[in-house]
């Protein structure tokens, strides 16, 4: 996966943060996830107007102990596996829209 | 349900949090079902604006699945703003209806705001036997072709069979519609009684001898010895658990703003046109009370010999006149899975002879009164 691309939340699911964690139903196929306190800082950056190697370099790296190439590693297969399953969009342009949900605590 | 479901509803017990609400958006109904449990005048429903806030509260709170019921939601003018809302609030939102109102371009808009999945009630495959429920003729054939509006949409439909007298032989029928609609089917063997505390729409609930043959139907239960097996010996943690999620991680919330641990546990615990929900669900002391419950503070059912596997709801028995008794109908379901009665039902067997052998001595002590002894 190419680390420069937007990461933006589908409006497709259902999403509450439960304590430091969040759950996640995919609105394709109702899988559910439960997204860690490390994947929950990525969820809330995507914005549809960062890309993952800054959220990763400026969310991740900041808040955790934590090597960059590691990180992005990591980073890149949770955004894959999610965007399979319709909960990320993922995008070499910048989204034009807000990304989903009024609340995202 | 699965280990991933488990854990989240363990956390969510943890800390406090309701991860399911059902909120009721209207009383009023375009069926008149002969078992319904409300009251369908309208006594002052929440506004679109008051919903939006208890929305937002609902979503500040944690709450992940929300039910939206009634009476019937599509009756209500603003249902796709309030369901436009909640789903930009990221619930997972299930609808409960009897879809009579759903056409093709409901279904659409309920497929493209991305409702979860939608409950339909159908009390059998005959239009003469739903339409004599529902009191509304062609009641079945509108439910059904909304089921296939909304299937056409690719959306998650449930048909579910509320059995009583009138339909007890439908079932096999109505799950064989199911199959034929390609949608899910489930069954429900329990009467509600009426919310103002009016019990005698029980009188329509499905005999011991019924409930028995549904229980040991295996294209219904899967593995009858299993389902209908004898009661397992409880240990010291059984006693330990929570009767119900009913206020601990799920309540209700009715079209008045009334809040209850759950739609068939009408407890009032607080009013969110008066207080916040947050404040409701942490601090009413009925909330707090229903919590403070485990199964060994329930005097006769601790006791019983189907304490482990017991369906019973405290809902019920709160309305059968104390939420730490018996429910009564669940008493009769484990009775009729086992064959074993629960120690509430051999009790009041127990006094009903105690009544009987009263009256014989009543009889008796009675008789010389109102016999005139003869004159010497």
């Amino acid at each position: 996966m190419n680390n420069h691309r937007y990461v933006a939340r589908s409006s497709e699911i259902a999403a509450r943060r439960l304590g430091n964690e969040m759950m996640i139903m995919s609105g394709k196929d109702s899988t559910l996830f439960s997204l860690n306190e490390v994947a929950t800082v990525i969820w809330e950056a995507a914005d549809g107007l960062t890309t993952l190697d800054e959220i990763v370099e400026h969310k991740i790296c900041q808040e955790f102990d934590v090597e960059l190439a590691e990180a992005l590693r990591d980073a890149e297969a949770l955004a894959e596996a999610l965007a399979e399953h319709g909960v990320f969009l993922l995008s070499d342009e910048p989204f034009q829209y807000a990304p989903s949900g009024k609340e995202q605590k | 349900m699965s280990a991933l479901m488990q854990e989240m509803n363990a956390k969510a017990l943890r800390l406090g949090i309701p991860l399911s609400v059902q909120l009721d958006l209207t009383y009023r109904c375009n069926e008149r079902c002969v078992h319904c449990y409300l009251d369908h005048d309208d006594h002052g429903e929440m506004t679109t604006p008051e919903i939006r806030s208890l929305l937002d509260q609902l979503a500040e709170a944690g709450v992940f699945f929300l039910t939206m019921s009634g009476g019937e939601i599509l009756l209500r003018k603003d249902f796709f703003d309030i369901l436009e809302y909640a789903r930009a609030l990221l619930f997972c939102v299930k609808l409960k209806t009897n879809a009579m109102l759903i056409r093709e371009r409901q279904a659409d808009r309920i497929r493209s705001l991305g409702v979860d999945s939608i409950q339909i009630s159908v009390y059998s495959h005959r239009p003469e036997i739903h339409d004599a429920i529902t009191k509304v003729p062609g009641s079945l054939g509108r439910s059904l072709d909304a089921i296939r509006f909304l299937r056409a949409q690719g959306l998650k439909v449930i048909i579910a069979n509320v059995l009583m007298l009138q339909n007890i032989h439908d079932y096999p029928g109505v799950k064989a519609l199911a199959a034929d609609l390609g949608v899910a089917f489930t069954i429900d063997p329990t009467i509600t009684p009426r919310m103002d505390g009016d019990r005698s729409i029980l009188s329509l609930n499905i005999n011991q001898a019924s409930l028995r043959q549904v229980f040991r139907d295996e294209a219904l239960v899967g593995d009858v010895e299993e389902f209908c097996a004898p009661p397992k010996q409880a240990d010291e943690d059984d006693l330990d658990v929570l009767p119900c999620s009913a206020g601990h991680s799920a309540c209700y919330v009715s079209p008045y703003g009334d809040v209850y641990p759950c739609v068939q546990f009408p407890l009032p615990s607080g009013n969110v046109r008066r207080t916040p929900f947050l404040d409701i669900w942490r601090h009413s002391g009925q909330l707090n009370e229903v919590r403070s419950i485990r199964t060994r503070d329930l005097p006769s059912c601790s006791r019983c010999v189907h304490v482990v596997g017991c369906t019973r709801c405290p809902g019920l028995a709160y309305m059968e006149g104390n939420m730490r008794g018996p429910s009564s109908q669940d008493c009769e379901k484990s009775f009729a899975k086992t064959g074993i009665p629960s120690n509430n039902l051999l009790s009041r067997k127990s006094r009903w002879e105690a009544l009987v052998h009263i009256q014989s001595a009543k009889e008796l002590v009675t008789l010389p009164a109102i016999s005139p002894t003869p004159a010497p």
